[in-house]
């Protein structure tokens, strides 16, 4: 492979015709990342009112992504490719169908309105440039997670999310509490993440392509397969984690350390639905079959009840948000585990209907928050008179969650009623969810609002533009696409057919009159708004319940995360004393000791030839040179100071740069000269700092060190021997040779080898040395602070 | 320890490492030598100056942090494989002036590369040796 096409050729590897379409494509998955780098400098510029500015990407993002529907509604999936590493089947292709398009749009739709709320609601806040920064990194990943149809390009944009999100929850990294919380999110997603790697590659081996798109085709092939259970417990555990699905769900809540515009965008609106959609990407290859039929329902479901039933025992705004996301992504999960096309389309206008009204009450609970400088739900009242503006977004998007009709949500949950009566189990789980959300979030739209107004810690006032508009913005969407139902038609087709190939067109209608199914959703809707404003009125008891049942809660799955946190730093911490005992010769004798039994345990079983053994080839140089070496070794063994000791090692160095000159490597000898004596300066700096030399060691001790060590010198002797026997006409070396000077200009191979051929290779070694170096530094520097007093953050940490 | 003889000789020595240094950078592609040999006489170069002189001094002669030394290398080495992008070529696909230019010989970004290896080689032997002679 590597013979017929090296990296380096100039003639056949060029990007086939590169289109503009493919370079305008790539520009906008990668923009978020190149005006992240911007972003800090705007804010210096440019302070509250750079949100506007920094608002520009995303809403170009948006246009350019809405200037595609045309294209996907009429079926088509517009495909880029850029080819990477084409024998390797390694490329950057991205893919906008119906899935990808719609998820695309409320990244970077709901991302525009999250950068205008940021501006208002950090403020001044100095560290602002930062948060912009990571948004933009998140963005940009998001996008590309969503638009990619590579498996690689996928992982790694998965990754970058719940790194970009480790980032962001730990944004105040003063503060413990987000320090823990953002930990957390990454230790759980993370671990999600390196279990959907494996799933990945094995998809990928099993249908011997990378590219999603075409191993959607090979669908039954995958289920017929054997490792099929092994890829979708990967593939899901990846899902789960990442949408906080039961009993992973636990570290969503504890992300809301967070300034809340992160709360809306990634952990209400965006990231958490990854695992949504990345079920929804694999649902034609991986489902129809009950293993992964029933896991996604059941999971969904059970996460949709728990988290419905845990948002009513809080109190505080934005866990009450938090639990009620777990319950939606509850749901989502579920509708793509049915596997109808009536649940994919239920599916998608639920992921936007949750977008909208989700975003826009974090981004009402932040300007409450901002306002009036608590979030606690009993300590609120009253609001609507000094924030009329925002309780009307607040009202809008409450309707919409409750499923009024003529808003979007009551679309939304009609299809998704629709598709669970088939089951009466899951019904009757979806009404009490709704339930509970219901009560749920009537407390922080109405009872915030409404009432006689509560003393706050900080005099409310209206919101300014910033942080109004955004919520506004989504309140109003939920109407229009509610009023307007066959405004999504064509959008939820084309969702449909990505799923679905021979789907018939979507027709959706507010009232479809109360014969058959439609009758009785509609009572099922009624039913759950009657049931949803009762449990309202017994929140009270709801919440006490809560403090009743706080030493249950105690053995949730928060503590199954602890013990195991606890439980693997022990066996770090076993496993450390073990094999790290500090002692360098132990490491030395176990490298050695273990490489050299099993090197000669292998030549044992299959010795490749006889080694070669020509004794009237040596000449007497060859002698001379050799016998000086060895003189040396036995004098720096026997050497009774650690001086003389470096200076003997140096007389085998420069013997072994002697050798190589003789044998026609020249190259190798001028570095093995130069590595000789910056090695001796090295060793004499260090041999400065050591205490004096004494001979501690026992009789036994060195007995055992000498047999170890002679033993290495025969391994290595015999392996030179042997190879030297073997034939060495390798055609990778005739290859180098002839290439060198047609294909790289240089004459010196090995030099062409290192720069060009396998030029990687060097970058890669060559940033491994820079790391070591760092490395090197760290730790010398480490020993000189240790006498100086320690500055730590020890100082900024939040007293609770 | 001031050694009369070896501060003299390192006037002179010094510089000509320095120059030998660059000397074998540039030659590596035609003839014995190259980026990793090149950074590591400079290294050699610039460690004699500090038993010399110390390494208070070495560093004034230097004027840059070495650490800075390995991200400009790095970042050189770096650049030299993305150069092949914008002109629609895979990422690390050599590209060559078409003349010589006079003293460096042929520029291409193999060459650019080795620069970038021969800066990573100093700063990291460097950070090391200061390092350790400082401590």
């Amino acid at each position: 492979v590597l013979l017929s096409r090296p990296a380096c050729v100039l003639s056949d590897t060029r990007i086939p015709a590169a289109n503009d379409t493919l370079r305008t494509m790539l520009l906008a998955v990668l923009s978020g990342f190149v005006f992240s780098a911007v972003a800090p400098f705007l804010f210096r510029a440019l302070g509250r009112r750079a949100g506007w500015i920094v608002a520009l990407v995303p809403l170009s993002l948006t246009a350019y992504f809405a200037s595609f529907a045309p294209q996907v509604f009429a079926g088509e999936a517009p495909r880029f490719v850029v080819e990477w590493v084409p024998t390797m089947g390694a490329s950057l292709s991205f893919r906008l169908d119906g899935l990808s398009l719609l998820f695309a749009l409320i990244v970077v739709g709901i991302g525009t309105l999250i950068f205008v709320y940021a501006g208002g609601y950090m403020g001044d806040d100095p560290q602002t440039g930062r948060l912009y920064c990571l948004l933009l990194i998140f963005m940009a990943s998001m996008v590309g997670l969503v638009t990619t149809d590579n498996l690689i390009a996928l992982y790694i944009f998965w990754e970058l999310t719940s790194i970009s999100s480790y980032l962001l929850i730990g944004y105040k990294h003063g503060h413990e509490k987000s320090r823990k919380a953002a930990l957390q999110a990454l230790l759980v997603t993370g671990a999600g993440g390196l279990a959907l790697l494996p799933g990945l590659v094995m998809l990928g081996f099993l249908t011997g392509t990378f590219e999603i798109s075409e191993l959607l085709q090979h669908g039954e092939a995958i289920r017929a397969s054997y490792l099929y259970p092994a890829i979708v417990f990967c593939v899901l555990a990846g899902a789960f984690t990442k949408s906080a699905q039961f009993p992973f769900h636990f570290w969503l809540p504890s992300a809301m350390e967070a300034p809340t515009p992160i709360s809306a965008y990634l952990h209400s609106a965006t990231m958490v639905k990854a695992g949504v959609f990345l079920i929804g990407r694999f649902a034609p290859a991986l489902g129809g079959d009950p293993l992964w039929n029933v896991t996604v329902v059941g999971v969904g479901a059970t996460t949709m009840v728990v988290g419905a039933f845990l948002a009513t025992q809080q109190s505080d705004l934005k866990s009450i948000l938090a639990y009620t996301t777990v319950m939606a992504l509850g749901t989502l999960t579920m509708l793509f585990g049915i596997g109808t096309e009536g649940a994919a389309v239920a599916a998608a206008l639920y992921v936007v209907a949750h977008a909208l009204y989700k975003g826009a009450l974090f981004m009402v609970a932040g300007a409450i928050d901002h306002e009036t400088g608590t979030r606690d739900i009993r300590r609120l009242g009253g609001l609507r008179a000094a924030m009329p503006i925002t309780a009307a977004a607040a009202g809008l998007a409450f309707l919409s969650a409750a499923g009024i009709p003529a808003l979007f949500g009551f679309l939304a949950k009609e299809n998704v009623y629709l598709e669970l009566l088939v089951s009466p189990a899951l019904t009757a789980a979806a009404i009490v969810a709704n339930v509970f959300v219901f009560a749920a979030l009537a407390a922080v739209a109405y009872s915030a609002f409404y009432g006689a107004p509560v003393a706050t810690p900080k005099r409310p006032h209206e919101v300014p533009l910033a942080m109004w508009l955004g919520p506004v913005v989504l309140g109003v969407l939920s109407v229009l696409l509610g009023l307007f139902p066959f405004l999504s038609d064509r959008f939820a087709f084309a969702v449909l057919r990505t799923l679905y190939a021979e789907a018939e067109p979507v027709h959706l209608a507010l009232w479809h009159g109360l014969e058959g199914r439609y009758g009785v959703v509609l009572t099922l809707s009624v039913l759950t708004l009657a049931l949803g404003l009762g449990a309202f009125r017994l929140r009270a008891h709801l919440l006490g319940f809560a403090t009743r049942m706080a030493r249950v809660y105690a053995y949730g799955p928060t503590r199954w995360y602890e013990a195991g946190l606890a439980a693997l730093m022990e066996v770090a911490r076993a496993q450390t004393r073990v094999l790290q005992n500090g002692y360098l010769r132990f490491y030395l004798l176990t490298v050695v000791g273990v490489t050299v039994v099993s090197a000669f345990y292998v030549l044992a079983t299959r010795m490749p030839g006889a080694p070669y053994w020509n004794v009237a080839d040596i000449e007497i140089y060859e002698v001379l040179l050799l016998g000086m070496m060895v003189a040396a070794t036995i004098f720096v063994v026997r050497a009774e100071s650690r001086l003389t000791a470096v200076v003997g090692l140096g007389i085998i160095g420069y013997g072994v740069s002697i050798l190589f000159l003789l044998y026609g490597a020249p190259d190798l000898a001028l570095t093995q000269f130069s590595i000789e004596t910056l090695g001796v300066v090295l060793l004499v700096l260090v041999l400065y700092r050591l205490p004096e030399f004494i001979r501690a060691s026992s009789a036994a001790a060195r007995a055992r060190d000498l047999v170890v060590a002679l033993s290495v010198g025969a391994l290595m002797t015999l392996l030179t021997l042997l190879a030297v026997a073997q034939p060495s006409e390798s055609p990778l070396t005739r290859y180098y040779a002839e290439a060198s000077y047609p294909l790289g200009f240089g004459r010196n191979v090995v030099n062409v080898i290192l720069v060009d051929f396998r030029g990687l290779d060097t970058l890669g070694e060559t940033t491994v040395l820079a790391i070591a170096a760092l490395g090197v530094y760290a730790l010398l520097r480490l020993r000189i602070e240790r006498e100086a007093p320690p500055r730590g953050v020890a100082g900024q940490d939040d007293p609770q | 320890m001031y050694s009369l003889i070896l501060s003299t000789a390192t006037r002179a020595i010094m510089p000509l490492m320095l120059v030998f240094s660059l000397f074998m950078l540039l030659r590596g592609h035609n003839e014995p030598g190259g980026g990793f040999v090149g950074g590591l006489v400079a290294a050699t170069a610039f460690s004699l100056y500090a038993l010399a002189y110390g390494v208070e001094r070495a560093r004034g002669t230097l004027r840059l942090d070495p650490r800075l030394l390995i991200a400009a290398g790095l970042l050189v080495a770096c650049l030299s494989a993305l150069l092949a992008l914008p002109l629609g070529l895979p990422v690390m696909t050599a590209a060559w002036a078409p003349e010589p230019v006079v003293v460096v010989g042929k520029v291409g970004t193999p060459i650019l590369f080795d620069v970038g290896v021969y800066l990573i080689v100093l700063g990291v032997t460097l950070t090391m040796i200061f390092g350790l002679a400082e401590e």
